[in-house]
């Protein structure tokens, strides 16, 4: 079910904005418009939606309209037009006070320079959404000391912010918003202030506590790799539009324009595809009912020196070499039993091509792709740098 | 032939304008301003004959030894020159004066943060407030000090009362500007925090804003403290009691030891006023 659903959110900055909202219509760009009326098109008619438990990754350059676009969701600023649904219910439509009611008990957020109260303590800090609510004191102390605990922060609850490292700071955000337990959290480039190192620590300790708290999150981030390790789901964003949404391999395998494909070729593809994305249809051959002289002649049809053999529950049992087989034939042997090769090169069909090189160039023979012992799919050398290159032949079909 | 061009006018009688503005307030107000006159002039009398000057000089020294020791953080500089200070004062016979000029300071300062600070927010929040109290505030600090004298004395006649209305007028401007400019600078992020978690206005304002901006504050505070205390001197033209009285009636007679003498009753408690207020501000930093 969708938690948040957005419909034609469209920001324009300015004073004649009802113009500049025409002027989109007809499909002008947002330099046009600029140069036209001296508004700014912050966010153009933005149309998705967020899954609960889902991550949604909004990912552009600086200027592409994706901090606005997190704001309008919790109207931080105000949009033109268009609306926003959370569980339902239309936020742009709503008074003061109901909107406060849902920023206090469903939308928490995590900025991205903290934005921590610097007077306050660690503890008040992470009480804050409880405090402005009247949650009585004891409670609202245990519940942002248990929060502060699941970040890893019971030991600082009376320091200020300032005593405190960019990594430590953030992981009280963190806490300050999940103190609330809100159902949606909007983290807004929660991790670029980052260094690398502590940014790829906390992108792992979301992960981990997502999948324990299984919150709707809307993630905003710069950074593509960062997109791709956290996302279920990607927006790409450019000049205030949405570009493309997808999944990370959809967004890689099959960028919608030139520009996606920019954004995305220097991606270590090797890390992003999996087996499952490069193999083939495998030709094989029934250990119940084949023998060496239709193993052989299906290897002349299809060009390749040995052919995995399965039973008849398509379970993998092993493979036959060209020269085996004809062995097989000159001795008169028919059963395909005694000629069968068992050290089978298999992986599964969610690994990483990345983990697939060192097995494949160890092999003599294409790369068997199993799910539960089952054979789904061959990789052979080729296709593996044909992926890597990003022009090779890629089925998402697989997936 | 060119002069007859500015003369097109005759001249515009601005003088007699306020004059009778200020006449026709003085009578229409009169159920407000004779009060304020009697009820607010009896309270300061009681303030520094009562309370203050029946304190004993020597507890007093104390008292504000002790207090500017514990807000400098258990330093003895402040401490020290307070007590050679208040004695000094104690010693060349103004003691009293400085019980006067003290009441005067502290209850226009506080009148003055009174009505500053909610000014201040006031424009913070409303653009159109900002613009229309702005030049109000220019005006107020620029038009020279004895000016106010004159419609103080309508309204409230000599002593006290106006001179506090005349401090209020001259002193309130830093204090209203400190805390328009601290709140606007408590920083965007700090304030869509407070907005994001669903604080109402007044929560955003306690919470987050007056605390960010208190030192901005305060620095205002101590800039209106000190303009009420530099207001002493001109508010004995009217008859407020105090150092300023013997400030002025040595220049009335050129006597310059005796002038000296008041001059420096009055820089002492300037210095300790100011430490103090600029030590109250670093101690929330």
């Amino acid at each position: 079910m969708a938690v948040i659903e957005v419909k034609n959110l469209t920001k324009v900055f300015g004073k004649n904005t009802k113009q500049a909202l025409r002027l989109l219509d007809k499909g002008l760009t947002k330099e046009a418009i600029l140069k036209e009326t001296g508004n700014s098109v912050g966010v153009n008619r933005a149309t998705f939606s967020v899954k609960e438990g889902e991550i949604f990754v909004i990912m552009g350059l600086s200027g592409s309209g994706k901090s606005t676009l997190i704001r309008l969701i919790n109207r931080l600023i105000e949009p033109t037009e268009g609306s926003i649904l959370i569980d339902g219910e239309d936020l742009s439509k709503m008074d003061k006070k109901a909107l406060r009611n849902v920023r206090r008990q469903k939308l928490s957020m995590v900025f991205q320079q903290f934005a921590l109260f610097p007077h306050r303590t660690i503890q008040e800090n992470a009480e804050y959404g409880l405090e402005i609510q009247g949650v009585p004191k004891e409670e609202r102390q245990k519940k942002a000391k248990e929060a502060l605990e699941l970040v890893g922060l019971g030991g600082y609850l009376n320091q200020k912010p300032g005593q405190l490292s960019g990594g430590m700071q953030q992981r009280v955000g963190l806490a300050r918003a999940l103190a609330n337990d809100p159902k949606i959290l909007l983290m807004d480039e929660a991790f670029s202030a980052l260094d690398p190192l502590i940014r790829k620590d906390m992108q792992d300790e979301l992960l981990d506590l997502q999948s324990t708290m299984q919150k709707t999150i809307l993630f905003i981030s710069h950074d593509l790799d960062e997109a791709l390790r956290l996302g279920d789901r990607i927006a790409l964003m450019k000049d205030g539009v949405i570009v493309q949404i997808g999944t990370p391999e959809e967004i890689l395998v099959n960028p919608a324009n030139d520009y996606v494909e920019k954004f995305v070729e220097d991606v270590d593809r090797s890390k992003i595809l999996t087996a499952q994305h490069i193999m083939k249809r495998p030709e094989a051959i029934y250990i119940e009912k084949h023998g060496p002289r239709v193993a052989l002649e299906r290897m002349r049809e299809t060009g390749i020196s040995s052919i995995f053999v399965i039973d008849n529950r398509r379970n993998l049992q092993g493979y036959i070499t060209a020269d085996d087989a004809s062995n097989a034939i000159k001795n008169d042997i028919s059963d395909l039993k005694k000629i069968i090769k068992t050290d089978i090169p298999k992986v599964e069909k969610d690994t990483a091509l990345h983990d697939i090189f060192a097995i494949i160039h160890d092999s003599q023979v294409p790369v068997a792709v199993v799910e539960n012992g089952k054979l789904l799919g061959i990789i052979v050398r080729g296709a593996v740098i044909a992926a890597l290159s990003g022009d090779g032949e890629v089925n998402l079909e697989n997936a | 032939m060119l002069d007859n061009l500015l003369d097109f006018v005759p001249k515009i009688p601005i003088a007699e304008a306020t004059k009778s503005t200020t006449r026709w307030l003085t009578d229409t107000f009169a159920f407000l301003f004779d009060p304020i006159k009697e009820y607010f002039g009896y309270f300061m009398e009681f303030v520094s004959e009562d309370l203050l000057m029946n304190i004993p000089p020597v507890i007093f020294i104390l008292i504000v030894a002790i207090l500017a020791f514990l807000i400098t953080g258990k330093k003895f500089g402040l401490a020290a020159f307070s007590i050679v200070g208040l004695w000094l004062i104690y010693n060349q016979g103004h003691w009293e004066d400085l019980m006067n000029t003290v009441t005067l300071v502290i209850l226009a300062s506080l009148l003055s943060i009174i009505i500053g600070v909610p000014i201040g927010i006031l424009m913070s929040k409303s653009k159109i407030a900002n613009a229309i109290i702005t030049p109000i505030l220019d005006f107020m600090q620029t038009m020279p000090a004895f000016v106010y004298l004159i419609p103080a004395v309508a309204f409230f006649g000599i002593g006290m009362v106006p001179g506090v209305f005349a401090s209020l007028i001259f002193a309130t401007p830093p204090t209203v500007r400190f805390t328009n400019l601290g709140i606007r600078q408590v920083s965007k992020d700090l304030v869509e925090a407070a907005d994001a978690f669903g604080s109402t206005g007044t929560q955003k304002l306690f919470k987050v804003e007056l605390p960010m901006a208190g030192p901005t504050i305060m620095a205002g505070i101590n800039q209106t403290v000190m303009l009420a205390l530099s207001m002493v001197v001109i508010a004995s033209m009217i008859g407020a009691p105090g150092l300023g009285k013997e400030v002025l009636s040595s220049l009335q007679r050129a006597q310059v030891g005796p002038g000296f003498v008041a001059g420096i009753g009055i820089v002492i408690l300037a210095i300790i006023i100011d430490r103090f207020t600029q030590n109250l501000n670093k101690k929330k930093n």
